[in-house]
């Protein structure tokens, strides 16, 4: 197994972490990850993406032009990764802000109102975890256990009391994702 | 009495100390280097550091200045002995690390390696032999050549519209919190080679108590890059250094 | 299963740094090698080896610093990216001329000036061919994952303290920005001072004691017969480099017909370009450097009998391309490959320049 996918929106929507947390529960399930993020002057509100691969095998390139999933999260993104999505690959995003869905009809292509319901929880940092909860309801190519895991690994003790609100809003995206196409 | 008496060990009024090695000093007769060579040896010997004690050299006249003390030496590039001092004082923080700098070296090329060493307040001594001219390369304009003073390459006199300022970079070091001791000494008569001797002892001293950067200035002659006999060129030096580099402590803390 | 732990390039440096025994790292901060100085910041060895860690004024101080420490015998490090190893490149010339134990990493950015903060391969022949003034050679290690950005951090002093020699890992902002698995070793003790002197007290600047005489650290030799006699010395030292650390990796290579060459985050691209390549029936295998100098000349010479052509990939406009040209001698065509300025060729890219460049024409 080979999972190839790139994260792409703005910087501060937890873009990065949320490759980080992916890649990491992939080491809890002895796989080989990589994490390859776009870099750049750009701080807050930039455009921000990151491929992960997680793969049962020694990983190649880290740099892709093709993938197997696009979690696309503005509409910078989704104009650049629509197109470079392998045919029959998968393409989430949250349609917040996306005001040129996305086109192509040899993908599969799923919403997750991650923003409105981040919004209604009053917890925008649970943002992401919505999105990714979405994302392995469609692919689940790692055992939500290894993602508390990946979770624990991943964030300093100070920061292990968020765990549970983390796998709730993991559990709404699951819950939220809808298919399109 | 023959000569064999004269020179017994207790009729000696003066020797060599040990430390100064036997090679012969490359230096022209007449050179302040000699004399600071010889003063920092005995500071060095008198207070028994030798083992302790790790020298920094500059690229100028003084580059060979490990072949006349009997010390560690490390020969750095052109201005960066006080990045090497900074290094060798973190890694060895008991050890006695001093750098040896010309004007050139350390107000010209080095400049910021000298500022943010002293502004660290490295626990080190720097010795800084300003002389106002670069002597090992023939004589051309130093960043403290006084105003008019000939060079190789300000044959007119050094002009501020042409060249700026001399740089008292001393008068800059103590202005900076890292520094314990800042002072400008000479070496041109016996009674300034004894203030000397002084000045470098506590330079020394200070770093043995962790008190910060000490930076001494000696204000030198290159009798043969400013053209001069060596007795007219410390005549000129009183007459024209002085007056703009005048001799005292900046700082004793 | 083995603890692992998902790290950037630049944080694996710094771990292995502290965990290698290393007594010092002195940094100015560049994009994209500046977490190697945060993490070590961040992880406060001082407190916990007893490591140094100093932000110097700038990376003309840092290197300067580095030939200070390891002068004195002590294992000392830095690391930039491409402009700020332009500027060390005097200091690194006095090491390899005083002789020196040391490790520079560079993250190579693309050139030249100030260019651009995204990764190539632009600085080989600086890294390989000399960089600053005079003969010398630098040990060069060019890893092409995270594991290696780590592993090589300890490979690469205990080749520069083996032959007296300043090692540079040369990766880029793809090695070092990337995040993978980093399987952790143990702590090594760093040496004591006394240690030292047991060791390297032939040479090294620990304090003149009275059954020694006094250690000269220096690249100045006037004499130009005795500097010609040094540098033979220095030369023989490269020979038996070459002789005896040469390191690289076969992938696919056993039936192949084509080869490709490549080092680092280029030959990363190029293994998914031999799976894209072979899914279409073209017998391509992988041959990558792993030691840029001692470069494995041998081991390109040994499959020319097999292969038809050979595509070399870089991030740059060719340059190790030449070492491939040299090792091939015109017995088989080769062709360079690359993109530039920060651009990263994809494998899809590489494919089709194989064909184009080298099975076509």
């Amino acid at each position: 197994m080979t999972e190839e996918i790139i994260i792409a929106g703005f910087g501060g929507q937890g873009v990065l972490s949320m490759g980080k947390i992916l890649a990491y529960s992939g080491i809890m399930q002895d796989q080989e990850v990589a994490w390859m993020p776009s870099y750049g002057p750009e701080m807050r509100g930039g455009t921000a993406n990151v491929t992960v691969i997680l793969s049962d095998m020694r990983i190649s390139s880290p740099i892709l032009q093709e993938f197997d999933t696009a979690i696309i999260l503005n509409q910078q993104s989704m104009d650049k990764f629509e197109k470079m999505l392998k045919p029959g690959g998968v393409l989430i995003y949250d349609p917040n802000g996306i005001t040129r869905p996305p086109q192509r009809t040899d993908i599969s292509i799923y919403q997750v109102e991650a923003v409105e319901e981040a919004t209604r929880l009053k917890n925008a940092k649970t943002f992401n975890m919505i999105v990714l909860g979405a994302f392995l309801k469609v692919k689940p190519i790692v055992k939500l256990e290894n993602v508390t895991k990946g979770l624990e690994k991943s964030l300093p003790q100070r920061h292990h009391h968020l765990i549970p609100m983390n796998k709730d809003a993991l559990t709404r995206g699951m819950e939220l994702v809808k298919q399109i196409r | 009495m023959d000569v064999k008496d004269i020179i017994k060990e207790e009729n000696l009024v003066y020797g060599k100390t040990k430390l100064l090695t036997d090679n012969i000093m490359h230096y022209c007769p007449g050179c302040t280097h000699g004399v600071v060579h010889k003063v920092l040896a005995e500071v060095i010997d008198e207070m028994g550091i030798q083992e302790k004690t790790i020298g920094v050299a500059p690229v100028g006249c003084s580059v060979l200045a490990y072949n006349y003390i009997d010390i560690d030496w490390h020969e750095a590039a052109h201005g960066r002995a006080p990045a090497l001092a900074t290094a060798i004082n973190r890694l060895y923080p008991d050890k006695y690390v001093f750098t040896y700098q010309g004007d050139g070296d350390l107000a010209s090329i080095g400049t910021a390696e000298i500022i943010h060493a002293c502004n660290r307040g490295e626990n080190i001594v720097v010795i800084f032999i300003n002389n106002g001219i670069y002597g090992m390369t023939g004589g051309q304009m130093a960043p403290t050549s006084i105003l008019d003073m000939p060079t190789s390459t300000t044959p007119y006199g050094r002009k501020v519209e042409l060249n700026g300022y001399p740089l008292k970079i001393t008068d800059l070091i103590a202005q900076l919190p890292g520094t314990c001791y800042v002072t400008r000494q000479s070496g041109h008569t016996p009674a300034a080679v004894r203030k000397l001797k002084k000045a470098i002892t506590k330079a020394f001293e200070n770093v043995g108590k962790k008190k910060g950067t000490s930076f001494i200035e000696v204000v030198s002659t290159c009798n043969s890059g400013w053209k001069l006999s060596p007795v007219k060129a410390n005549e000129w030096m009183v007459e024209h250094m002085f007056p703009f580099y005048p001799i005292g402590d900046f700082k004793d803390e | 299963m083995a603890d692992y732990k998902l790290m950037k390039g630049n944080e694996a440096i710094a771990e292995a740094a502290i965990r290698c025994g290393c007594d010092a790292y002195f940094g100015y901060p560049i994009t994209p090698q500046s977490e190697v100085l945060e993490t070590l910041m961040a992880r406060k060895p001082w407190d916990e080896t007893g490591m140094i860690v100093l932000q110097a004024e700038s990376e003309v101080a840092a290197i300067n610093m580095v030939y200070g420490g390891a002068g004195c015998g002590k294992k000392v490090m830095t690391s930039s990216s491409s402009p700020g190893i332009s500027l060390k490149q005097e200091g690194i010339s006095y090491i390899a001329g005083a002789e020196l134990p040391c490790l520079i990493v560079n993250v190579v950015r693309g050139g030249p000036g100030l260019g651009t903060i995204q990764p190539a391969q632009s600085d080989y022949f600086q890294s390989v061919k000399g960089g600053g003034h005079g003969d010398y050679r630098l040990i060069v290690l060019a890893p092409a994952s995270v594991q290696e950005m780590y592993d090589f951090v300890n490979l690469g002093f205990e080749l520069a303290f083996k032959y007296r020699n300043p090692a540079l890992i040369l990766s880029d902002g793809v090695i070092g920005q990337m995040m993978e698995k980093v399987q952790l070793g143990s702590y090594k003790p760093r040496l004591t001072n006394e240690e030292i002197v047991a060791r390297y007290g032939s040479w090294a600047t620990t304090g003149k004691t009275h059954d020694r005489p006094r250690n000269i650290i220096t690249s100045l030799d006037l004499d130009p017969y005795r500097q010609e006699q040094f540098n033979l010395k220095l030369q023989k030292k490269y020979r038996e480099i070459e002789e005896k650390e040469v390191r690289f990796e076969k992938i696919a290579c056993d039936d192949a017909e084509y080869l490709l060459v490549a080092y680092g985050s280029a030959s990363r691209i190029c293994q998914k370009a031999v799976d894209l390549a072979r899914e279409k029936g073209i017998k391509v295998g992988l041959l990558r450097p792993i030691t840029l100098f001692p470069y494995p000349t041998k081991a390109i010479r040994e499959m020319l009998g097999q292969v038809k052509g050979i595509l070399a990939v870089e991030m740059s406009a060719g340059q190790m391309v030449e070492d491939v040209r040299l090792a091939v001698d015109g017995k088989v065509k080769v062709e360079h490959f690359g993109r530039m300025g920060g651009v990263i060729a994809t494998p899809n890219e590489v494919v089709a320049a194989l064909e184009e460049k080298i099975i076509k024409g």
